[in-house]
């Protein structure tokens, strides 16, 4: 089974997942910008946990055998903070580097003005570098959360199947459906959808325009739940195929509309010996103890 | 065989210190640039736990040290004006840790308890400088994820002066996080149609994913209407009027 993870907070993750992740068919990731537990203060902050993910995340997950890839936002949730709102002057130099394949996570948090007007720029935003949008969707009231969020969309004229609107859920799948957006879906180990429910909910709406990732960072989530919802799929009847649409085409698909992703093997990476010795990123290395 | 050592009940930072705490409030009443060197040690020198320990075991209503920095928070205001107060205390929140930033949420409900905040909103041609740090302050609390500091931003300053759609959130988010709503000062007074939708909404989203309803969201889905509408399946409708108290 090849497991594309399109939404995956790898920052926040070990060296013993990536090893897991690859060992259960993960071969690509996207790692979508957001929050950290604890809220940033200023720009730079910012920029500099950008260029962690361009940077020593990429490198850490090609030391793995997995590639990875960015997206780049001022999330809803410090949006709210004027300190933070400046990094919008500098995201336009982030859009169009390599790796970045979307713009996000944006929407709402709290559904602010605040988050208004930092969604309606980034939606700009990703319309003038011609990518894809990644949408987070909010905890709290989401139904109208998701609904707000598509009538903003079709207002910024940015096309529905450039955007995905993530963390769905049973109350608002149809909604998004019918936008003609794309569904994801987080499979986390108590909350927002289990493989059981993402099971029943594939068989209601197909698996066209369908993403399932495991979502997984710094709070209790898994980074393996994409292959266990393709186990709980197969289980259940679908075929192999479905399960290859689901967990490796429709991200390719999505995505790849930035032009932005690789999806060839790591080169020189072979599983059973790990990290290569003698590489490093800016001087250093996955590897501990004497080197090569 | 020697006796252990009672280290918990010796540590001068777990025994209760009423003269560190006086002294404090007096050099803050005569210095208030002072309050900056006591406000992070509050809790070494008056305790942790909570304030009512029989009744709220688990600290919504506040913490000793919670309650000793709004004292010194009320310090502060006596020796300040309400501008250079407003500033401390938002200085104070920005470097604080959690436990200082709930003292500083615990001040304003005091100061907004003892008069010195004006409970109703004034004229726009005098702002008064405490309101508009305060929601600052509570809005950015309001945003953690940190139980304690969620709840300690909805209290009497917060039910007096945050805006009506940051208040429902506050309150959602208080459910989701499994606080009990006790924490929500004047939570009848305030709560809405609005928010009985939002919680109804959030039951039903519950309901649909196979999970628990939490307890609380009876008290704001408005009487009776909890077991209202347990099957119905969830449909996708219009958007609620967005910002309308906006």
């Amino acid at each position: 089974m090849r497991i594309f993870d399109p939404h995956i907070h790898m920052t926040s993750r070990t060296t013993d997942d990536y090893e897991a992740m690859y060992a259960s068919g993960v071969r690509c990731v996207v790692e979508p910008a957001f929050w950290l537990g604890q809220p940033r203060t200023s720009v730079a902050s910012f920029t500099d946990y950008f260029d962690a993910l361009l940077g020593w995340e990429r490198f850490r997950a090609s030391q793995f055998g997995i590639r990875h890839h960015a997206t780049i936002a001022l999330n809803p949730k410090e949006a709210n903070d004027p300190r933070c709102t400046g990094v919008l002057d500098e995201m336009p130099r982030y859009l169009g580097k390599d790796g970045v394949v979307a713009v996000g996570e944006v929407g709402y948090d709290s559904m602010t003005p605040a988050e208004d007007d930092a969604f309606a720029r980034q939606l700009q935003m990703a319309r003038e570098h011609a990518l894809p949008v990644l949408v987070h969707t909010p905890h709290r009231d989401k139904r109208v959360g998701t609904q707000r969020t598509l009538d903003v969309v079709a207002e910024s004229g940015v096309p529905a199947e450039h955007v995905v609107v993530d963390h769905l859920n049973e109350t608002t799948v149809a909604l998004v459906k019918d936008a003609g957006a794309w569904m994801g879906f987080s499979i986390y180990p108590d909350t927002k959808m289990d493989e059981a429910r993402m099971v029943a909910i594939l068989r209601d709406v197909g698996t066209e325009k369908v993403l399932v990732n495991s979502a997984a960072d710094w709070g209790r989530s898994d980074p393996l739940k994409t292959r266990s919802t393709g186990d709980a799929m197969l289980a259940a009847g679908f075929t192999a195929a479905d399960v290859d649409r689901v967990l490796w085409q429709n991200p390719v698909d999505f995505y790849g509309q930035s032009g932005n992703l690789l999806l060839e093997p790591v080169p020189g990476f072979v599983e059973e010996d790990g990290p290569a010795a003698g590489v490093t990123f800016e001087g250093s290395s996955v590897l501990r103890g004497v080197r090569a | 065989m020697t006796t252990p050592t009672p280290v918990t009940a010796t540590a001068p930072g777990t025994a209760p210190s009423d003269g560190w705490l006086s002294d404090a409030l007096h050099a803050v009443e005569s210095d208030p640039t002072s309050i900056g060197s006591v406000f992070g040690s509050v809790g070494r020198h008056v305790g942790r736990g909570p304030v009512d320990k029989a009744g709220d075991p688990r600290g919504i209503h506040g913490t000793v040290d919670d309650a000793a920095r709004a004292q010194l928070v009320q310090s502060l205001a006596r020796s300040a004006s309400p501008s250079e107060t407003a500033e401390r205390l938002t200085a104070l929140y920005r470097a604080g840790d959690t436990a200082e930033k709930r003292g500083v949420l615990r001040g304003l409900d005091a100061l907004t308890g003892d008069g010195t905040i004006n409970p109703a909103p004034l004229p726009a041609s005098v702002p008064n400088p405490l309101v508009a740090a305060g929601t600052a302050l509570v809005t950015d609390a309001l945003r953690t994820n940190d139980p304690s500091l969620v709840a300690a931003a909805t209290g009497p300053f917060t039910a007096a002066h945050l805006d009506q759609h940051a208040w429902r959130h506050a309150v959602l988010k208080l459910v989701f996080m499994g606080v009990p709503l006790d924490a929500v000062a004047g939570l009848d007074e305030r709560a809405d149609d609005e928010l009985a939708r939002m919680a109804a909404d959030f039951a039903a989203e519950r309901r649909a994913a196979g999970r628990t309803v939490p307890d609380d969201l009876a008290r704001i889905t408005g009487a009776g209407s909890t077991s209202a509408g347990t099957d119905r399946a969830p449909e996708p409708g219009p958007a609620a009027p967005e910002k309308k108290d906006a």
